[in-house]
This record gives structure tokens, sequence and C-alpha cells, in this order.
């Protein structure tokens, strides 16, 4: 593995967008930085920018207005750069399914490289996935 | 010999310090919050990683002052640790007004922050950018009246070698009245000059991002970091120069100078950990109010003799 990307799956710095959550999963996001679950072990940081991050955190439905705004800032990203989906309503827009407001599911506005499930998610399954992500880069390389 | 010292001392060995001075900061604040805190070379990682990513130059920027604001910064830095550790191995290297071409290199860090907020044509940087022109203007007078102090001490001379050599006979400037004033201002000062948290006003991640990093990514980030970083070993290092008597590394001393540069990293670390972000106009009325003060009766004690 090179070391460019070995570095990567060292620090990955991710970024938290909320694309019209109930607010559940981002209160599950905040709590891993927490001193309890401390995501920082896996040199995770909470990117202050877009620019700076690494991983995309999207929680929500993506509802009309935010789907524009999670595009745009997919380009904004620097690549490479991941994304993944905390929740089941950014998985499949879970009870939001039936709603006027969500007409696509996430993966098809952005590609999203790993899901994980709940409403919302325990912190544990958030870094249980996360470290999945990272696990499954290394192992296909 | 003096290409040596520019890439040896002052660019690897600083660097390599100031990631590792970097990881001590983390692992401390972690430990303060009962956390784990990052491995030790996580740091590295960050570095090499950002160093590896795309670069993203916004449209609206002026793009030439953009990329040369962290190389600008960056090089300010290895200057300033290059001339301290010239003076500080070998009292011979020290020339006449070094203290002031230090003062004036330490400026530009801040100065290229600055420069970068304003180029990227970010509204969030731009205010960063003012931020931390305000907090310059706030910290500058106190820093600077504070170092005179060393320099009364040692006989008005603006040479670091006499004030190496001045506290090598008559002991550290840090035992007397005055000496102890100053040092305290000056860590205040650093805290400042290297945006740690009662001072990251410029930064204030939860109101302005980043502040003046908010667009930059990939090398140029990389690059701001370790000149942070870097800061973080130089800036102790120039107090312990002019206050504790240098480092020394010979034997046993090896272990004091170590601890002398632990203690202030950890002051300065313990400041970080207790303290709530300030607003810019308290700062600004904390250093030209009671800094200032202390300073100045730091310089009368020492005019005077203590
Ligand atoms: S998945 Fe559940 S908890 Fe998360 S935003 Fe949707 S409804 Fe709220």
């Amino acid at each position: 593995m090179s070391l460019k990307l070995r570095a990567l799956l060292k620090s990955p710095w991710v970024f938290h967008l909320a694309t019209g959550s109930c607010n559940n999963c981002d209160i599950e996001v905040l709590d891993c930085l927490t001193p309890r679950f401390d995501i920082e072990r896996f040199g995770m940081l909470l990117a202050p920018s877009i620019k700076h991050a690494d991983i995309l955190l999207v929680t929500g439905s993506c509802n009309r207005k935010s789907a524009i705004r999670l595009e745009r800032l997919y380009k904004q990203a620097p690549q490479p750069c991941l994304v993944v989906a905390i929740g089941e309503c950014s998985m499949s827009r879970g009870m939001f399914i039936h709603s006027y407001n969500c007409p696509l599911p996430l993966d098809k506005i952005v590609p999203v490289s790993a899901y994980i499930p709940g409403c919302p998610p325990k912190p544990e399954a958030i870094i249980a996935g996360a470290v999945t992500l990272i696990q499954t880069i290394k192992g296909t390389l | 010999m003096y290409i040596v010292y520019l890439i040896v001392y002052g660019f690897i060995l600083t660097a390599v310090l100031g990631l590792v001075a970097s990881w001590v900061d983390r692992k401390v604040t972690a430990r303060v919050q009962y956390r784990k805190g990052p491995p030790f070379f996580q740091p590295w990682y960050d570095i090499i990683k950002l160093l590896g990513k795309e670069t993203i130059i916004p449209k609206q920027s002026s793009k030439a002052m953009f990329v040369m604001a962290p190389l600008l910064g960056f090089s300010a830095v290895v200057m300033v640790s290059t001339l301290l550790w010239a003076n500080n191995n070998n009292l011979f290297n020290s020339f006449l007004g070094d203290i002031i071409v230090i003062v004036y290199l330490l400026a530009i860090p801040s100065i290229a922050i600055m420069m970068g907020g304003f180029a990227s044509g970010n509204p969030l940087a731009r205010i960063g950018a003012s931020r931390e022109m305000k907090l310059l203007l706030g910290y500058e007078l106190p820093f600077i009246l504070a170092i005179l102090v060393p320099i009364i001490k040692s006989g008005f001379s603006l040479k670091l070698a006499d004030i190496l050599s001045f506290q090598a006979q008559n002991g550290a400037f840090a035992l007397q009245a005055s000496g102890i004033l100053a040092l305290v201002v000056l860590v205040l000062c650093v805290q400042a000059k290297l945006g740690l948290v009662p001072f990251d006003i410029p930064e204030a991640e939860t109101e302005i991002i980043a502040g003046p990093l908010v667009e930059y990514s990939g090398a140029g980030l990389a690059v701001f970091r370790l000149m942070k970083h870097m800061l973080l070993f130089t800036l102790p290092f120039f107090l312990i120069i002019l206050f504790l008597g240098g480092m020394k590394f010979e034997g046993i001393t090896i272990l004091y100078s170590v601890l002398k540069y632990v203690a202030i990293l950890v002051v300065i670390t313990v400041i970080r950990n207790t303290n709530p972000r300030l607003r810019i106009d308290q700062a600004m009325r904390f250093f030209w109010g009671p800094v200032t003060g202390i300073a100045v009766i730091a310089v009368v004690l020492a005019v005077i003799g203590w």
C-alpha cells in the first residue's frame, strides 16, 4: 500500500452534513466525538470546512433543497473523499420514503462508500462502520 | 556551514521536534479530558495525508498570493529556528541585532495567515484574517516590551550570544523578579502567537469555521499545519534562550534542557485546556491592559536592577 493511502487511512478527517434529518443521527455523530467514544484514537477529527475533509458523513433524507447543496458540497471536496451514509433516512429515506419532499435516496445523488443502518445508529455502530470501511479499503489494495 | 544549520537544524530537527511536541499537546489534551488520545505518529500521518490530497485553488482568489502565503510563513519559521539553533550551539554565530531580526520574523507567520485569508476570497476567511490582524496588534506591544527585559539585564545588548553568556555567568533571568514577570507576559503572548485556545479567535471553529484557513486544502494546509507545529517548538525555545539560559546537550544537561522545554509546553497546554475562547475585544483589552501593565512593571524593575 502506498504511503499516501496509508496516511489517509490513519487520519481520516470527517465533515458532518445534515440533509434534513430529525437531528437524532446528528446527535449520535456528536456522541462519537465525546470522551467516552473518542474517535481521535483512530486519528479522526471533525473537519471544520469541507476543504479539509476526507470523509463526508451524511445524515437525513436529502430533501429537495438540501440535495442540491449536497451535490455542490461533494464537488467542492478535495479528492479522495468518501461518503458515508448514517441512519435509515440517508440510506433509503426511512419513514419519509413516500414524502413529496424526498425524491431521491442519497446514493442516487453522490456515490456512497459505506452505509450505517439504524434509526439512529448507536455511536458504537458508527465507529464499527468507519473501522470496517477503513479495513475494506486496506483489503482491496 | 550555514546551509547545514538551515537544513539540518532549522528545518529537519525543528520539524521533528515540533511534530513530537504537537503529539504531546494532543495527548495531554486527551488525557485531561479522560480520553485515550491519538497514536504517536498521528501528526506525521496528518501532514503526509494532506500533502497527498488534491489542492483546490478557489476561482475568486488571487492565486499567486494564495499559493505563496503558506510558503512565506513556513520559510520565516525555518529562518527563526535556524538563527536560534545557531546561537544556542555556538555563541560566535551571533551578529549584532539578531534579536530584532527574530522579532520581525516571528510576526511573519501571522502575516502569512492574514495574506492567505484575504487572498482566498472567502468572507469567513476575511473575517478571520481581520481578527488575526487585531490580535497581532494586541500582543505585539507587550511581546516587545517583555523582550526588552533580558536586553536591559544583559547590559543593553542586542545579541542573543551576549544574553546567553550573561546568563551562563550570572544565572538565568527567570530567577529574578523582572524576569519572572516578563516570562509570564511572554507565555501569554506565545499562546496568542500560536493561536491556541483562549486566543484562537481568528480560527474560532464554532463561529467562522476555520477562519483564514477555510479555503486551504491539500499541500497548502499541510504547510500551514507544519508551520504551526514548528512554531510550537520554536517559540518556547526562544523563551528558553531569553530567560532560562538556553539548551545545552552535554551529559546530564540534556535532561535539564528537555525539562525546561516540557515545562513551558505543559504550561501552554494546560492554559489551552482550562480556558474558554475570548472575544476579540476582550483579548485586545486583556493584552493592552493588564498584560502591558505587567510588562511595563517588568521593564521598570529591570532598569532598577531587580
Ligand atoms: S434515521 Fe431516524 S434518527 Fe436518523 S435522521 Fe432519520 S428518522 Fe432521525
